[in-house]
């Protein structure tokens, strides 16, 4: 469970972050809103890369802005980015395993753990290939390994979808539902494809410039009159 | 495979190479060898970890002057020498590194070529440290210095030639057994991305810190072995060109493989020794490396190491063209 309360960030006179009062139960949450309403402004201040203004965020009743950025993905919080950075240089599995060679465990369970997130997130290519030689659709999946390997607690997938052909959302869409039952997490999507939300989310938050505004069952979010205007920026729609 | 063909390779070097070689270029592969640590050491902060320094030559300079007067005060044995002064120099070389922590790029690039600079200007001026006794020996303006004794098993040519590539293998693969764990994976994610390395609970600071920590260590050790095949050293005998020099060879052997650390290591020291032999004026080699490093930065960016297999393979292709369409022809007219 995340709970968000009056979270502001300020870039000199522009405000992506509001105010910002949300809290995230369990299972798959969507988070969605227009370019600029600082969705992916949120993901970087639970990751530590932006510092608030003002706010707070508790997480599983800890304090995420007591952690030093690099602990929180040992502690459990884990992302991917908009444009994806699974490591060039480096195989499948090395991908995989640098997140969780923190962990304390034993390097047989450890190992056991990463075939385990590489299977899960159903990659085809062998844990031996290097990143840089794979697809874009592939390279997503390691991103998405390295994301779920281990004891995740809260899993932030900023815009997974983006730039992917149909048939390779699809396969991303089943990896994104099996996550909360298969690790317990906390899936927070960002995503502009609707149907990838409606799929994969129970409930949704809507932000619009910096605040949230609307929030709920999935389906009854995306009937929002208010979310339908902040999405197409005009009050009144004449067809 | 792999493995039994360098064995061999190494071995041939370290036995055939002292009899193959005349003192003036025997002297010159020691210097190969030697230099070949500092070029991996910067090697691997450029092309590991994407951090370009520009103080690789001053940290030369700190580790052969640390070996040096560790050798006048003490009667420690050679080896535990070289350990000293790459422990030494290790932590003065972090300190050269600390400006990586808010900078990359050519910002970094210029800091730390400054304080290079810096180091190499202040240790001419005071003509700091020379032959006075103990360690912070310091005779005044006289620039006498005791020669620099060498290791007990290593006094001739040949032996410390030997003694280098030795001690060269062993930094070798320290590094490479850095580069294959942890902090190998670690450097990779930092060049791609930081976030990602954030993201992904790596303690960046830390492990930016360890590649200058462990270059600047290996660095070290190459200036121990540098004072000892010198025997003499005055301020005079490292300059902040160096430094410039050092990147150029880097960047034209390839930085992203540790071969390429011994090319750049080559073209370095020996291609100078030959230069030098062959009566031409050293400036020829500046102005070398300026077209090489503008050539490899433009044709082949990751280095000779990778381009000189590349074009061998196509030379024989070619060649074997010639001689597979000689026979159609009915062989040449002549």
């Amino acid at each position: 469970m995340i709970e968000v309360r009056g979270l502001t960030v300020r870039f000199g006179g522009v405000v992506p972050l509001d105010g910002m009062e949300v809290r995230f139960d369990a299972g798959t949450c969507g988070l969605i809103g227009p370019n600029g309403a600082g969705k992916t402004t949120f993901f970087n201040v639970l990751s530590g890369f932006v510092r608030p203004a003002a706010g707070t965020v508790q997480a599983f009743g800890e304090d995420l802005f007591a952690m030093a950025h690099f602990r929180r993905a040992r502690w459990g919080l884990r992302r991917t980015f908009q444009t994806e950075q699974a490591i060039e240089e480096l195989s499948v599995y090395e991908n995989v395993a640098m997140v969780h060679e923190h962990s304390k465990l034993s390097g047989t369970t450890r190992r056991h753990d990463v075939l385990g997130a590489i299977n899960l997130a159903g990659i085809r290519s062998p844990p031996s290939a290097r990143v840089g030689t794979l697809g874009a659709g592939e390279r997503r999946l390691v991103e998405l390994a390295r994301a779920i390997v281990g004891k995740p607690r809260v899993v932030l997938l900023d815009e997974p979808a983006a730039g992917l052909p149909d048939e390779e959302t699809a396969r991303l869409r089943e990896v994104i539902r099996k996550i909360p039952e298969h690790t317990g997490a906390l899936v927070i999507l960002v995503d502009h494809d609707m149907s990838l939300v409606h799929a994969c989310c129970e409930t949704t938050a809507v932000l619009d410039f910096g605040k949230l505004i609307a929030s709920g069952p999935t389906a009854e979010v995306l009937r929002n009159e208010q979310v339908i205007r902040a999405y197409l920026g005009t009050e009144e729609v004449k067809l | 495979m792999r493995p039994v063909v360098i064995a061999a390779l190494l071995l041939f070097v370290l036995l055939v190479f002292p009899s193959l070689f005349s003192v003036y270029y025997l002297d010159a592969w020691t210097q190969v060898a030697i230099y070949s640590i500092v070029t991996l050491g910067l090697a691997l902060l450029v092309g590991r970890v994407g951090m370009v320094s520009l103080g690789q030559g001053a940290v030369v300079a700190m580790g052969a002057w640390v070996a040096a007067r560790l050798l006048f005060a003490t009667s420690l044995p050679f080896p535990l020498v070289l350990l000293g002064s790459g422990i030494i120099t290790m932590v003065l070389g972090t300190l050269v590194g600390l400006p990586a922590l808010r900078f990359r790029g050519l910002y970094l690039a210029l800091i730390t070529l400054m304080l290079a600079g810096a180091i190499t200007v202040v240790l001419a001026a005071i003509n700091f440290p020379n032959g006075g006794r103990g360690f912070t020996g310091y005779n005044g303006a006289s620039v006498h210095i005791p020669p620099i004794r060498r290791p007990s098993i290593a006094t001739t040519d040949p032996a410390f030639f030997r003694y280098s590539v030795i001690v060269a293998i062993i930094m070798f693969l320290l590094v490479l057994l850095q580069i294959r764990g942890r902090p190998g994976r670690a450097w990779a994610a930092i060049r791609q991305s930081e976030s990602a390395a954030l993201a992904a609970g790596i303690n960046t600071t830390f492990y930016k810190l360890w590649a200058f920590a462990l270059a600047s260590f290996i660095t070290g050790v190459a200036g121990g072995l540098v004072a000892g095949s010198f025997r003499y050293l005055n301020s005079l005998t490292f300059s902040t060109v160096d430094s410039i020099t050092l990147l150029a060879v880097v960047l034209m052997g390839g930085a992203y493989s540790m071969w390429g650390a011994i090319i750049a290591a080559f073209l370095l020291k020996f291609l100078q020794a030959l230069l030098n032999n062959w009566g031409v004026s050293p400036d020829w080699l500046t102005i070398l490396f300026g077209i090489g490093v503008l050539q490899v930065l433009t044709t082949a960016p990751r280095g000779l190491v990778e381009q000189v297999p590349k074009d061998l393979a196509r030379l024989g292709r070619l060649v074997r063209g010639v001689f597979v369409r000689k026979p159609a022809t009915e062989g040449p007219a002549e």
